[in-house]
């Protein structure tokens, strides 16, 4: 069984104008991605393309006007998507944990960030606060914070921004999770506390037997990262294959555009820049949606382009994967 | 040889914090050279004074110490009104293009707003020129008659490149113009950039906390440690034999998103210490796995290895500044 199957996962933004007409924002169109455990999955795509909407809607953290219209996100063969909040409740914080981009803003910063461990483990199990605050002391070692004996009762503002990081990290893993998803969490970091954080998850990942979710825009952080990478665009996965297939061997057009479009790839002085704009998500083309975007777009493209396994395994949303 | 454009001597800029006596040492003692043709990167952390300097030079904000030259003159202790007819030949792009233009103001009038103040030009050849600059900067001019709020990020650091170009500067400083981007309209940005080198012969300094968008841009890489340049150094000397300890582990922890990149992972302790209580010595002695006891006295100086090629460090004396893995 997969750890979590998502399939034709729909997202809109729904808007009701003062005379009531009701207008819809199409932000994830069918959005399908297998995740087994142990696994990491990177979800690359530009500013809009739905990469953390997908997130969002398969925790159940969705505010209006966003709103799931259908689909299914399964679980461990359980329908996220129709439970009560209570129930998803149970599972956030405990079966799947979440790290956020802006480790600072996501503490809560009149607890002692000590508390808020022990709080998020409290609050899933029946445990005493003597065996949280033990289990706390040992995840902030865990994650590499210094001294986590004084560090226990530090305030968030007292933090740097890879040391929050760390202690949101401590969070989501504090009642062993068995998925992880890390939106961004790296975004806003220098470097060299990027590769702290990227070389503590990857080593955490693999000690917990998680499965990971990594989004974020970096194609560096996937190259040497993730195991499989899902691409996407205007709320589509327009591939998805192993990190390895789709660096050598991109089978669609928009994977192959990013990819020439990172630093190591570019060449300047060539001929035409890339560009375009992402469609309006309001007004999405009939069939394709990279058509505007595409050099090898054609008549074909104005009808919905199939989803083609190639050889590799790798799946590709276009009408030309094959050539 | 290339023309200097800018010169910078022992560029220091403290600022103060609150009422107390203590000082945020953004910038401390930096010389740099900028040549007419020539794109300087300028690479570092956060807090690392990247900003600063760049806004210094300019006298966007004044230096606390030290000497800036601006084509042949000194423009140290110029006031605000005598700097006014350089400011035409001294432009600056900012990091975020939604607000560094005024959201009421028309695109067409934004490109030609530093023709009106620095040119005397007549009406219809304003129109011409904005519309070229627009050309030139690949700017649809059906945008002309817009706000901000109908373009894209992208797009509008189009305009802002277009306002920076519009009097023919013989400096531009570009302060981080692509981190807000995403990536393939980065790649459109920094190919106009590529171009209009050639095409101005202007010297350029290109702030960015991002390794690949230096290595693609840069001739020359000043690298940036809490307001010290570690390593000044031509591009391919940087990524073929960094000297520095810090430029290593900088370049170590860079991931290029190229599967065969070698990745060598000389991951760094600990993060940037604050710039109020600046360590002793050598600056980076508190993370550099070569440390050894002088440089938590001795600042090194910087000293030439190669063509071009300056590094601060006090190892590099006995080779010990060249990092193996085991050491981080």
């Amino acid at each position: 069984m997969n750890l979590l199957k998502i399939t034709d996962l729909q997202t809109h933004f729904v808007f009701h104008d003062i005379d009531n007409y009701r207008r819809e924002a199409r932000a994830l169109n069918k959005v399908n991605l297998n995740l087994n455990r142990g696994e990491i999955v990177g979800i690359v795509g530009e500013t809009g393309a739905g990469k953390s909407l997908t997130a969002q809607s398969i925790c159940g953290l969705l505010r209006p006007p966003a709103k799931v219209v259908g689909g299914s996100v399964l679980f461990l063969g359980k329908e996220l998507l129709s439970l009560a909040e209570e129930d998803l409740n149970d599972i956030r914080g405990a079966e799947i944990g979440m790290v956020v981009q802006n480790p600072k803003s996501s503490l809560d910063p009149l607890t002692r960030i000590g508390d808020q461990l022990v709080r998020i483990h409290q609050t899933h199990t029946a445990s005493a606060i003597s065996v949280a605050r033990s289990k706390a002391i040992a995840m902030m070692h865990a994650v590499g914070i210094p001294d986590p004996e004084k560090r226990f009762s530090a305030w968030p503002h007292e933090l740097s921004g890879g040391m929050a990081q760390r202690v949101l990290i401590a969070m989501a893993l504090m009642n062993e999770p068995k998925l992880l998803i890390a939106d961004e969490p790296t975004t806003g970091l220098d470097v060299t506390v990027q590769a702290q954080i990227l070389e503590l998850l990857k080593d955490l990942v693999r000690r917990f037997e998680m499965g990971t979710i990594i989004i974020t825009h970096d194609l560096g952080i996937v190259a040497h990262y993730c195991d499989k990478v899902a691409v996407m665009f205007a709320g589509e996965i327009v591939e998805y294959g192993t990190v390895t297939d789709i660096f050598r061997r991109p089978g669609h057009p928009y994977t192959k555009q990013l990819l020439a479009s990172t630093p190591e790839k570019l060449k300047l002085n060539e001929a035409g820049s890339l560009g375009g704009q992402p469609p309006d998500l309001f007004n999405l083309p009939e069939g394709c949606l990279s058509q505007d975007r595409c050099s090898l777009a054609s008549d074909q493209c104005r009808t919905p382009p199939p989803v083609i396994t190639l050889e590799t395994g790798q799946t590709v949303r276009c009408h030309f994967a094959l050539q | 040889m290339r023309q200097p454009i800018l010169r910078a001597k022992n560029l220091v800029k403290r600022f103060s914090v609150g009422r107390s006596s203590s000082y945020v040492n953004a910038v401390n003692g930096v010389d740099l050279t900028i040549h007419r043709g020539e794109i300087l990167g300028m690479v570092g952390e956060s807090g690392s004074g990247k900003s600063t300097i760049g806004r210094t030079l300019l006298r966007l904000t004044d230096p606390t110490e030290g000497l800036i030259e601006f084509d042949g003159r000194d423009i140290t202790s110029l006031s605000a009104k005598e700097l006014r007819p350089l400011r035409k030949d001294m432009q600056m792009v900012f990091q975020d293009p939604w607000s560094a233009l005024n959201p009421r103001m028309k695109i067409g009038d934004l490109i030609a707003e530093p023709l009106r103040i620095h040119l005397k030009l007549s009406e219809p050849d304003l129109r011409d020129r904005t519309e070229l600059l627009a050309k030139k900067v690949r700017l649809s001019t059906e945008f002309l008659n817009r706000t901000p709020s109908a373009l894209s990020g992208g797009q509008l650091q189009r305009v802002c490149i277009a306002r920076a170009i519009a009097t023919n500067p013989k400096l531009i400083i570009l302060d981080e113009p692509t981190s807000s981007l995403d990536l393939s309209v980065r790649a459109g940005i920094l190919e106009l950039l590529m171009e209009l080198r050639e095409e101005t012969q202007a010297g350029f300094l290109f702030i960015s906390h991002d390794l690949g968008t230096i290595k693609l841009i840069s001739d020359t890489i000043a690298v940036l440690y809490l307001g010290r340049i570690v390593e000044l150094v031509p591009k391919e000397a940087l990524f073929n034999e960094p000297a520095h300890p810090y430029s290593q582990s900088l370049l170590s922890a860079h991931l290029p998103a190229d599967l065969d990149a070698p990745i060598q992972r000389l991951i760094l302790e600990g993060e940037i210490p604050s710039p109020i209580d600046l360590p002793s010595g050598c600056s980076f002695h508190t993370r550099c796995p070569a440390a050894v006891d002088v440089c938590k006295t001795a600042t090194p100086q910087p000293e030439l290895i190669a063509q071009n090629h300056h590094v601060s460090c006090l190892r590099l004396k006995d080779g010990g500044n060249i990092l193996s893995r085991q050491q981080a």
